[in-house]
């Protein structure tokens, strides 16, 4: 259980690494509308998402 | 447009509100009802983070750097992310060993080194101070901005003004605030609950002044996000692609480095360091601050860009793009908003200084300033009554110094060197402390010399990279060795070292600092020896998770309660040392403080000196000294020693088991040796006494019956004789025994033939066979049989053989088999009856000494006289013949007559060129 849930956020940070990396990142950086970038949408929604897992996984009821 | 006095009343009734705040946050941490025992106080705390330099500067870099501002903030959702492992083990470690700053911690992870630690302190001293200068600046700015609106020309900083300087008079206040709330007692955890407090209520007011502004230029100026962004790409087409990654400085490259960058900083600045890990009151909270933190962050961050459009949509009615949060509501003309965004600003900006003073002044008061004085002039120190007041006072200077440091180089420099880019470059230098505290938190062999070595060349090429670039493009140095290198070595330029170009310069420094840094620790401690105290520490530190890490100090020396109060009491006072040690002892009471006590005071010490202090300290006191590192492992070597004589004694005294058991059984073995030679001088007695018997009484009848015929007295006589050749067969068989049993029995071996001397051992015994009317079968090979035997030994045994066999065999139609044959590399020759044979248990036993006893029973049945006794030494006496002559003689099951069948072995001897032996 305890260690599930390390796991979990482990894996979690390396996911944000990779997403905040290139070259996923390079992916991210794509002609929107007027002439703006998509990245800065794309990385706020993943912040929110990460953000979100995190809660999830971290206020799910644990014993202690 | 607002009067000066209108907005110093509005800002110094903001600093008075939060000594309120903290004075109530104080109160009730005493009341036992924490404010801060809560994981949301926590997680804001945190966002001390966010300073004036988030505030106002991210939407500047957003105007010109595009989307790099958010990798200030993607860097600490990274470290939060896997905070509840990375922090959380800080946390603990920090509460075992009372550890109060980052100086303190690096320095108790590598053997609590009095050196590492000031090492420490000097450069985050030397990192943070522009930083804190930087917060100044923007209280300045915003100052002069919302009063001088719209004239924007910045304000000519200099010493010479202070007085009318607003940022000096709010250093100071702060110095008051800092000193009260920060420095009000010695805790054993320097915990200070109400500046906590006011930390998160001034996280919640720079965020409600942040937002407010982002909705406002959203929402009010513009009719949402679309509308601005449409009239963004309309009126500034110049734009072209907005917040795309080529924007970014260095590129995807940068924008990595950047991010790491404010990752590693965000853990190793010594502000977040003192919120993250000495204010933490409950590691749960951490849970909740791991991801709401960086919901904070978010939340900062999500009008960044349009406020960042709309300012550049405002033109010259806006300004610089550093000031559009202030700007953007000036502009529109609104009163309370720009009053609001100043509010937010300052808290952005007094709530870093507080928390980054506190963490420095304890780190030069506990890593700098007290380790000197004590060893300086540690004779006065220790005759002071009481010192905690000299320690409080230290803190307060330092707090006070910091301060004033601060301002003096906002006001020297600060209009020149761009403030800006401090941030970044004193995120870099804390970076520095990144490798020594992380490797160290996991790995084991991680060594002081290797940290200290490490860090300092990782913040000499920080300096080389970055700092003193920084001065010469500030004006402050000749520019020309940017280009062209010192002494126009190309190699050295600081921005491309060793050629490395076209890389961002935070990126580009970052890359250096660290390779340096991080191998030179490396190497070193791969190549050096650790203490035994670093190796104990490096234990405690990466096995901090490890629920068996409750860490017990072991004391061995003694120290006497009283003394041990008054050293306490001059450092923590008397409140605080009752806390710790219960009642104060009578002057003269010198009963032995428990080692507990001991601990608990090392403890308490620690938190308000630091661990190498308190060490020193506590050894003063502590009689025949406190267990050091070498004692303790003489003593483990001691005990392991004993374990290993223990082993060995258990060992021996189970070999003595073994060697009395066998000597029980050899005695068990001479008492039936005993036993039988009793028997067998009974025997031998009775043997010779039998024949001797009926010799004399056939004599004396012969000597008194003159009148006797003659053929009687032949008969007698033939008795007689017949008597005398058994008494002395039996005399001969007595002595060949002993020979054989001492080892003098001599034998003359030569080559003979077996078949031959079966032959002639067969005749010997032919008549015999007659008498007992026993049938013997040969059953011998063609060719001769060469052995290597004394023929009259070897001729004994097999008479023996034959003799027995003829006693053995069954009454009616007995018969016995001879047989001999080669077998491998011997000669068997085998000799069985029909008699009823031997059972197995009894095989080994016939060849004893005297066995005939049973032989004798067995013969009961049997008419006496047809078949004479043996003396029952005739098969132990062959058997040791034949094991002289080097073969072998065994009792083996029945092969043919189903009866008794004894074996007799022999080896070939070797070939010779004369093959026909004659036998003597």
């Amino acid at each position: 259980m305890k260690r599930n849930e390390q796991n979990r956020l482990l894996a979690l940070t390396l996911l944000a690494l990779l997403l905040f990396s290139p070259p996923l990142l390079l992916l991210f950086d794509r002609e929107g509308s007027w002439g703006f970038s998509t990245l800065p949408l794309i990385i706020y929604l993943i912040w929110a998402v990460l953000i979100l897992l995190a809660a999830l996984t971290l206020e799910r009821p644990h014993e202690e | 447009m607002r009067s000066d006095i209108t907005v110093l009343i509005v800002a110094f009734s903001y600093l008075a509100l939060l000594f309120v705040i903290a004075a109530w946050g104080d109160r009730r941490a005493e009341q036992r009802r924490s404010l801060v025992n809560s994981p949301t106080v926590y997680a804001l705390s945190i966002a001390v983070y966010c300073t004036a330099w988030t505030f106002y500067g991210s939407v500047g870099r957003a105007a010109t750097t595009g989307l790099s501002f958010l990798l200030i903030y993607l860097g600490p959702t990274l470290a939060m992310l896997c905070g509840w492992m990375l922090i959380r083990k800080m946390i603990r470690i920090a509460r075992a060993q009372r550890i109060t700053s980052i100086a303190d911690f690096i320095s108790a992870r590598y053997g609590k080194s009095g050196g590492l630690g000031a090492l420490v302190a000097l450069i985050a001293v030397i990192a943070i101070m522009p930083y804190i200068a930087l917060q100044l600046k923007a209280i300045t700015v915003s100052y002069a901005i919302l009063t001088e609106y719209p004239d924007q020309t910045l304000p000519a900083l200099s010493l010479s003004g202070f007085l009318s300087d607003k940022a000096f008079w709010v250093s100071l206040v702060l110095a008051v605030f800092i000193i009260l709330f920060g420095t009000r007692h010695l805790d054993a955890s320097e915990r200070h609950e109400g500046m906590v407090t006011a930390i998160a209520f001034e996280s919640l007011v720079k965020l409600f002044a942040f937002l407010s502004v982002g909705f406002f230029a959203t929402f009010v100026l513009y009719s949402g996000p679309h509308d601005l962004m449409a009239s963004a790409a309309a009126e500034l087409p110049h734009l072209g692609r907005r917040f795309g990654l080529e924007q970014i400085p260095g590129g995807a490259l940068g924008w990595f480095g950047t991010l790491m960058l404010a990752t590693l900083a965000f853990i190793t600045l010594p502000r977040q360091f003192q919120v993250l890990v000495v204010e933490n009151v409950n590691e749960q909270h951490l849970r909740r601050a791991c991801w709401l933190f960086p919901l904070y962050l978010l939340l900062i961050n999500l009008f960044v860009i349009p406020i960042a459009l709309a300012g550049l949509l405002g033109g010259s009615a806006t300004g610089e793009p550093d000031n559009f949060v202030l700007t953007l509501p000036l502009s529109a003309g609104l009163q309370a908003l720009p009053l609001l965004v100043f509010i937010g600003g300052l808290s952005a900006a007094t709530s870093m200084m507080i928390v980054e003073t506190i963490a420095l002044s304890t780190m030069v008061s506990n890593q700098l300033v007290m380790p000197l004085l004590l060893r300086w002039r540690s004779l006065q120190l220790a005759s002071r009554p009481d010192l905690s007041g000299w320690l409080l006072g230290i803190r307060r200077v330092a707090i006070i110094l910091i301060l004033i440091l601060g301002y003096l180089y906002h006001a020297l420099i600060g209009e020149a060197y761009s403030l800006v880019t401090i941030g970044l470059v004193s995120f870099a230098a804390a970076a520095q402390f990144a490798p020594a505290l992380l490797l160290g938190l996991y790995w084991r062999g991680a060594s002081r010399n290797g940290a200290a070595i490490g860090m300092i060349a990782g913040t000499l090429v920080w300096a080389w990279t970055l700092l003193i670039p920084g001065f010469a493009l500030s004006g402050w140095l000749d520019v020309s060795f940017i280009e062209h290198g010192p002494f126009g070595i190309e190699l050295l330029r600081p921005y491309a070292l060793f050629g490395l170009e076209g890389w961002d310069i935070y990126t580009h420094a970052l890359f250096w600092s660290m390779l340096v840094n991080v191998g030179l620790l490396v190497g070193i401690s791969l190549f050096s020896r650790q203490s035994h105290m670093e190796q104990t520490q490096a234990a405690l530190f990466t096995n901090a998770l490890r629920p068996e890490a409750e860490q017990a100090p072991i004391w061995q020396g003694q120290a006497s309660r009283y003394e041990l109060f008054m050293l306490l009491s001059r450092y923590l006072g008397l409140p605080a040392t009752r806390r710790l040690l219960g009642q104060q002892p009578e002057p003269g009471d010198d009963s032995a403080a428990t080692p507990a006590m001991i601990a608990a005071a090392e403890q308490g010490l620690t938190g308000a000196l630091g661990s190498a202090t308190a060490r020193i300290l506590i050894n003063s006191v502590v009689r025949g000294e406190a267990l050091d590192m070498p004692s303790i492992l003489s003593i483990l070597d001691t005990t392991s020693q004993t374990l290993e004589y223990n082993r060995r004694l258990e060992q021996k005294s189970s070999e003595l088991a073994q060697i009395g058991e066998e000597l029980r059984s050899a005695n068990e073995r001479l008492r039936e040796l005993d036993r039988l030679k009793d028997e067998f001088v009974a025997m031998v007695s009775h043997e010779l006494r039998t024949p001797l018997t009926s010799i004399r009484a056939f004599a004396e009848i012969l000597h008194d019956a003159e009148a006797m015929p003659a053929e009687k007295q032949q008969h007698f006589l033939e008795i007689i004789v017949r008597e005398s050749e058994r008494l002395s067969r039996l005399i001969e068989e007595i002595l060949d025994l002993a020979r054989l049993e001492s080892g003098r029995m001599t034998l003359n071996p030569e080559r003979c033939d077996l078949v031959e001397l079966v032959q002639q051992s067969v005749d010997a015994v032919t008549r015999l066979y007659e008498d007992r009317a026993v049938e013997l079968a040969l059953k011998l090979p063609d060719s001769s049989c060469m052995v290597i035997a004394d023929p009259d030994r070897l001729q004994q045994v097999l008479i023996n053989l034959l003799d027995n066999a003829s006693k053995f065999a069954s009454d009616a139609d007995s018969q016995v088999l001879l047989t001999l044959a080669p077998h491998k590399r011997h000669y068997r020759i085998r000799v069985e009856d029909n008699g009823p044979g031997i059972v197995e248990a009894e095989r080994e036993k016939v060849f004893e000494k005297f066995h005939q006893i049973e032989q004798a029973r067995k013969e009961e049945g049997q008419p006496a006289g047809t078949r004479p006794r043996g003396t029952g030494l005739g098969l132990p006496i062959s058997r040791g013949i034949i094991s002289h002559l080097g073969g072998r003689l065994w009792v083996d099951d029945p092969q043919q007559l189903g009866g008794a069948c004894l074996i007799m072995e022999l080896p070939k001897a070797p070939e010779e060129d004369n093959p026909s032996g004659s036998c003597g």
